[in-house]
């Protein structure tokens, strides 16, 4: 099947955009001399940038077309992903932890758990995180290739060396400038271009309420209530009654805080933008910055699946479907592009897919070469060279970060079931660590013995749990009960890993206070002044603006996702 | 940072504005159809031309240096 059909307007858009994040990159050159540079920009950035930077890192291919594959799935409950995951945990960040990241001038996450802690657990971070960035760099380099392949008829080995090679020439060349500069290019064109392609769906469907009246039927033909497809909040009274197959309880504590919380305040990926901010305020602005064009994302993202599963309901197939009667979520995005856009928007709706595939990639790279040169190559492999080395070695890092993507990406063609489960693997380390920094950052009393063993607990007691429940309808093996014995019968594999995450950060949260009270303090008061928050001074913002002040902007940020929450429950 | 970020975003979404109103101006009513019979071409091509010199032209204008430094 070939979807769609380019035209020379439509390479010419494509090519354009290549020939720009390539000049960005050898415009920035000349502006890499240190390894601060290379890693930090060196703490250059102004907050509007970062902000953006930070907003598109996180905007994988994966993203775009994951979350419409779940508004076509789940509906508008797909919104809690961002308006009770995302922004409130954004905001928490901005306000209360970018003090201590951007603070204690730690130059990645790991080092700030090493001077927080100790060496063994900057050691587990660095080396998890190194890790699950290339992996997952890869993982999206062949969902990206895969769809080319099968929506425009691309090589798929074409489109894994196309890709990689750009994103490796503009990162080698700027650094994480380049790939900030990129990631703001790549921001604009990722709205610019899948609006026309909401706008037309809009207009096709009968705006807001000709989309309601048309999920009407999604809804009740699945057996749910009538507006299950067009509510956020109504039918999360109970976990049979919506399609996620996931309680409020479930969804506020496993979404919204463990893992909202774990990703948008622990994962360097998106601290490193903010870190790389000119001043501390801007630090603390980037991501409030952020979370204020990230509350209408469902509109850019989310919309476009409801539209097409509405469509497709109404007029009768519109997505494929597979062998099992399901339609296949995932295609939403493409197939709407091939229904709507005519040749010329068309190749950008297209373009703008690609921009968001590399900015997302970018992020991982830019991420992966910095803790590897500083945390594992100069921390245990060549320690106490020259600022030019490591330099040189971030180059280097770049090239095999990309080259192990790459080798990661032709892996997942052949193994797909490891690939599942180094994905599960990922989860399980990622549930607890929210608890440990929230300790870290607040309780001077956490020590290194609690904050090491605290995570290797969490992370066992995630794996523990899903290794003894299933969701329904699932068998044993991948999808949990491997331990052998089934415990608890989840509603939806949604609920299964929110709860997963529950237990693991409530595991970690306990493991890490009561082994932090049984061993002595490693850390003296004045050692963990600037890295807790009782043991720092409080920023006074009072010289500026309110509209300048972190923790203004953060309150309006909130304010809007309230009205939005209100808006659409 | 010497390079002011809005001069390769405003040129690039100027390139592309122009690429679609030209485009527009010169393709066949018929590929139109698809897109609600709009010639979306031309009219997002103008928004994206009004977004590239938004982007550009503050950009330029108060600073005596060229507009050379994008690619």
């Amino acid at each position: 099947m070939r979807l769609i059909q380019l035209g020379a307007i439509d390479y010419t858009i494509l090519i354009v955009y290549f020939a720009f994040v390539i000049g960005i990159g050898w415009a920035l050159r000349r502006f890499v001399r240190s390894s601060e540079d290379f890693f930090l920009s060196g703490r250059s950035i102004p907050s509007w940038i970062a902000g953006l930077a930070f907003l598109s890192a996180n905007l994988g291919a994966q993203e775009v077309i994951g979350m419409a594959a779940s508004g076509a799935k789940y509906g508008m409950m797909t919104s809690h992903f961002y308006w009770v995951g995302a922004i409130p945990a954004m905001v928490f960040v901005g306000i209360f932890m970018m003090p201590f990241y951007y603070g204690s001038r730690a130059r990645s996450v790991p080092e700030y758990l090493r001077l927080r802690f100790d060496e063994k657990t900057r050691g587990l971070n660095a080396i998890t995180f190194a890790v699950m960035t290339v992996f997952s760099s890869g993982i999206s380099m062949y969902a990206l290739a895969k769809l080319l392949e099968l929506v425009l008829g691309w090589n798929f080995h074409t489109s894994v060396i196309l890709s990689a090679i750009i994103v490796l020439a503009y990162i080698f060349l700027g650094g994480l400038t380049s790939a900030i500069y990129n990631e703001v290019l790549q921001f604009f064109l990722i709205v610019l271009g899948f609006l026309p392609l909401v706008l037309l769906g809009l207009k096709d469907v009968g705006g807001w309420s000709g989309l309601k009246a048309k999920l009407v039927p999604v809804a009740t033909s699945a057996g749910y209530a009538p507006d299950a497809w067009s509510h956020s909040w109504r039918n999360l009274g109970s976990a049979s009654a919506n399609p996620m197959g996931v309680e409020w309880f479930g969804m506020v504590m496993g979404l919204g805080f463990v893992l909202s919380f774990g990703y948008w305040c622990t994962d360097f990926l998106v601290i490193q933008r903010a870190m790389a901010a000119e001043s501390m305020t801007a630090a603390r602005r980037t991501p409030i910055f952020a979370a204020i064009p990230k509350m209408l994302f469902p509109g850019l993202v989310i919309l476009p699946g409801m539209i097409a599963i509405a469509l497709h309901t109404s007029r009768g197939g519109l997505l494929p479907v597979g062998r099992d009667g399901t339609p296949n979520y995932n295609l939403a995005v493409p197939v709407l592009l091939a229904h709507y856009l005519p040749s010329g928007l068309l190749g950008l709706g297209l373009t703008a897919l690609m921009a968001s595939f590399m900015s997302g990639m970018a992020g991982n790279v830019t991420a992966f070469n910095t803790v590897w040169t500083y945390d594992i190559y100069q921390s245990y492999i060549r320690p106490g060279q020259s600022d030019r080395h490591y330099l040189r070695m971030g180059h280097t890092a770049t090239v095999f970060g990309i080259a192990f993507s790459v080798a990661a990406a032709y892996a997942t063609t052949r193994f797909n079931n490891i690939m599942d489960m180094l994905q599960l693997v990922f989860a399980f380390v990622n549930a607890p660590l929210f608890a440990t920094f929230l300790l870290g950052m607040f309780w001077r009393r956490a020590t290194g013995h609690g904050a090491f063993f605290g995570l290797l607990i969490g992370t066992a007691a995630a794996a523990i749990h899903h290794g003894l429940t299933l969701p329904r309808g699932a068998v044993a093996g991948l999808k949990g009960a491997f331990l052998g014995a089934t415990f608890h019968v989840y509603p939806s594999e949604m609920a299964q890993n929110f709860w997963t995450a529950i237990v693991a950060w409530t595991a970690c949260l306990l493991a890490t206070i009561v082994i932090s009270l049984a061993t002595a303090r490693d850390k003296s008061d004045e050692e963990l002044g600037g890295l807790v928050y009782s043991l720092t001074p409080r920023i006074a913002d009072d010289a500026l603006v309110w509209y300048k002040r972190p923790a203004a902007l953060g309150v309006v940020a909130l304010g809007l996702t309230l009205v939005l929450n209100i808006i659409f429950w | 940072m010497n390079l002011d970020l809005r001069i390769p975003i405003g040129l690039m979404f100027t390139v592309d504005g122009i690429l679609l109103v030209g485009f527009g101006l010169v393709s066949d009513e018929a590929i139109y159809a698809r897109s609600l019979g709009t010639n979306v071409n031309l009219w997002w091509g103008l928004v994206l031309l009004a977004f590239g010199l938004g982007m550009l032209v503050p950009a330029i204008r108060p600073s005596r240096r060229p507009p050379t430094q994008g690619p």
